[in-house]
């Protein structure tokens, strides 16, 4: 069989999912076939779909899909939803809102479950979408779980957030908080048909003018004026001017040059989460399930603390060196 | 790779039944049993059916139907997977597939029917112990 990699690279879309299964579940090749993907990929625009449960975001991208097939692009888009955090089982139901858009081999979709990520996303959707920007698609549209204020995970993944909100989910105190409000670079406001559109419109811009930078930019510069952008996805109203929007926003991005230096975020981010994946990784190796449970029953029980065998435990994977001082008769050994 | 990973299915409803009680019950059921579940709606085409199993890489295709189009649909999607050289995913079925009808569509290569009443822990324990082996290792 040929290479994975070749045929994901020449527009096999079964040896693409074929490499997200493998990236998913962090299989032994996959790291291997990242980095040569790597080269491949950087292409595509990546933009991200983020906002509350119910607030629209699969109706939204499946009818931001179906403008971006009618300007010829080749669409690739990767569906969180969340896991179980009983079962670890996922009911993933994106697809449902995006029945149009199957069956059009210019469009790629991939439901993934979170997997116990919190940040919105799963811990893998940025290998996948590198796997897609190097099997040739552009744009990738990330949509994310839904979200309350703080999985801003997002940003570190794509290029362009659009930050969807409905009419009527919250007063403009929500708008001024923290948090997920402050990743937008558009905000759509959706479902626009129904009443209150326009006073979460009012809100969102009363949010946007508390903004020094708005007055204060240097004018000499590129500034990106977050826009609010109304849509009714299935009266398919505000849908170009949104595509466009995400469009102009890209060339913002060059021109500025915050593409690169988001980019270099984004990639000193994701080296960190591969250290710590890989000390998750020595620490479950060090420590059999076992004896975790042995450890918990000790600190639930207060015969030890959390931190002296958080403190142990990283001497036992080598990120500290053991300074011998600690009292055995005290603490015990392990195992 | 983990020696487990999640099951991924899809359950599809083709043709044009008005309902998906059930198979939101069968859904819910994988679910709680550890699967990711890929759950696509109602009025599914075959070709739809494939596209999307091919797109999730899934494990398993349960597919159900009430309205009595099962021998129509299933032999279109069991063509297109062959056509698609999709050789590595369980199919099964389950709704109102008459019994005379069962052989036939075993033959097709389903693996399994399920009709109503089937206690889902029995859906869970055909997947579980079905689907190729080979997938859930580090099968390229």
């Amino acid at each position: 069989m040929q290479n994975l990699v070749e045929r994901l690279l020449s527009g096999d879309r079964r040896a693409l999912a074929r490499m997200v299964t493998l990236i998913e579940n962090d299989s032994p090749p996959a790291r291997r076939y990242l980095a040569e993907l790597h080269r491949h990929a950087g292409n595509a625009h990546i933009i991200g779909v983020t906002g509350a449960p119910g607030a629209g975001k699969s109706t939204l991208a499946t009818h931001v899909v179906r403008e971006l097939r009618h300007r010829d692009r080749k669409v690739g888009v990767v569906a969180v939803d969340p896991t179980s955090p009983f079962s670890g089982g996922a009911i993933l139901g994106d697809r449902i809102r995006m029945m149009e858009l199957a069956g059009d081999p210019n469009v790629f979709i991939r439901s993934m479950a979170s997997r116990g990520s919190l940040g919105g996303l799963s811990a893998s959707t940025r290998d996948v979408v590198r796997a897609m920007d190097a099997a040739g698609y552009d744009p990738i549209i990330i949509e994310t779980v839904g979200t309350g204020q703080a999985e801003v995970e997002v940003m570190r993944a794509a290029q362009t957030v659009l930050v969807v909100s409905a009419p009527g989910m919250g007063d403009e105190v929500q708008a001024i908080k923290a948090g997920i409000l402050e990743i937008a670079d558009i905000f759509v406001v959706s479902k626009a048909d129904k009443p209150g559109a326009d006073q979460t419109v009012a809100e969102l811009a009363m949010l946007l003018s508390l903004d020094p930078n708005r007055r204060l930019h240097d004018k000499s510069k590129p500034y990106w004026r977050i826009p609010v952008l109304k849509t009714a996805a299935i009266k398919n109203q505000g849908i170009t001017q949104l595509v466009d929007a995400v469009q102009q926003h890209r060339e913002y991005l060059i021109e500025s040059g915050m593409l690169a230096s988001r980019a270099q975020r984004q990639v000193r981010s994701e080296v960190e989460a591969l250290v710590v994946h890989a000390v998750m990784n020595a620490l479950k190796e060090e420590l059999p399930e076992n004896d975790w449970q042995r450890l918990l029953e000790d600190i639930s029980t207060r015969a030890r603390d959390p931190y002296s065998v958080a403190g142990e435990l990283q001497e036992r994977i080598g990120l500290k060196k053991s300074k011998g001082q600690l009292d055995q008769s005290r603490f015990g050994p392990f195992t | 790779m983990p020696d487990t990973r999640p099951i991924r299915v899809l359950v599809a409803k083709p043709g044009l039944d008005g309902h998906d009680r059930g198979a939101k019950v069968i859904a819910r059921a994988l679910r709680d049993a550890g699967m990711e579940v890929i759950y696509t709606g109602i009025r599914q085409t075959p070709e739809m059916i494939v596209e999307a199993a091919i797109q999730e890489d899934v494990d398993a295709i349960l597919m159900s139907i009430l309205s009595g189009a099962h021998m129509a649909i299933f032999p279109k999607v069991m063509e297109l997977l062959e056509q698609n050289g999709v050789d590595d995913v369980l199919v099964a079925a389950g709704g109102i597939l008459p019994d005379e009808d069962i052989p036939a569509i075993k033959a097709m290569g389903i693996k399994g029917c399920f009709g109503p009443g089937t206690p889902t822990n029995e859906i869970i324990e055909f997947v579980r112990a079905n689907i190729k082996p080979d997938r859930l290792t580090t099968a390229e």
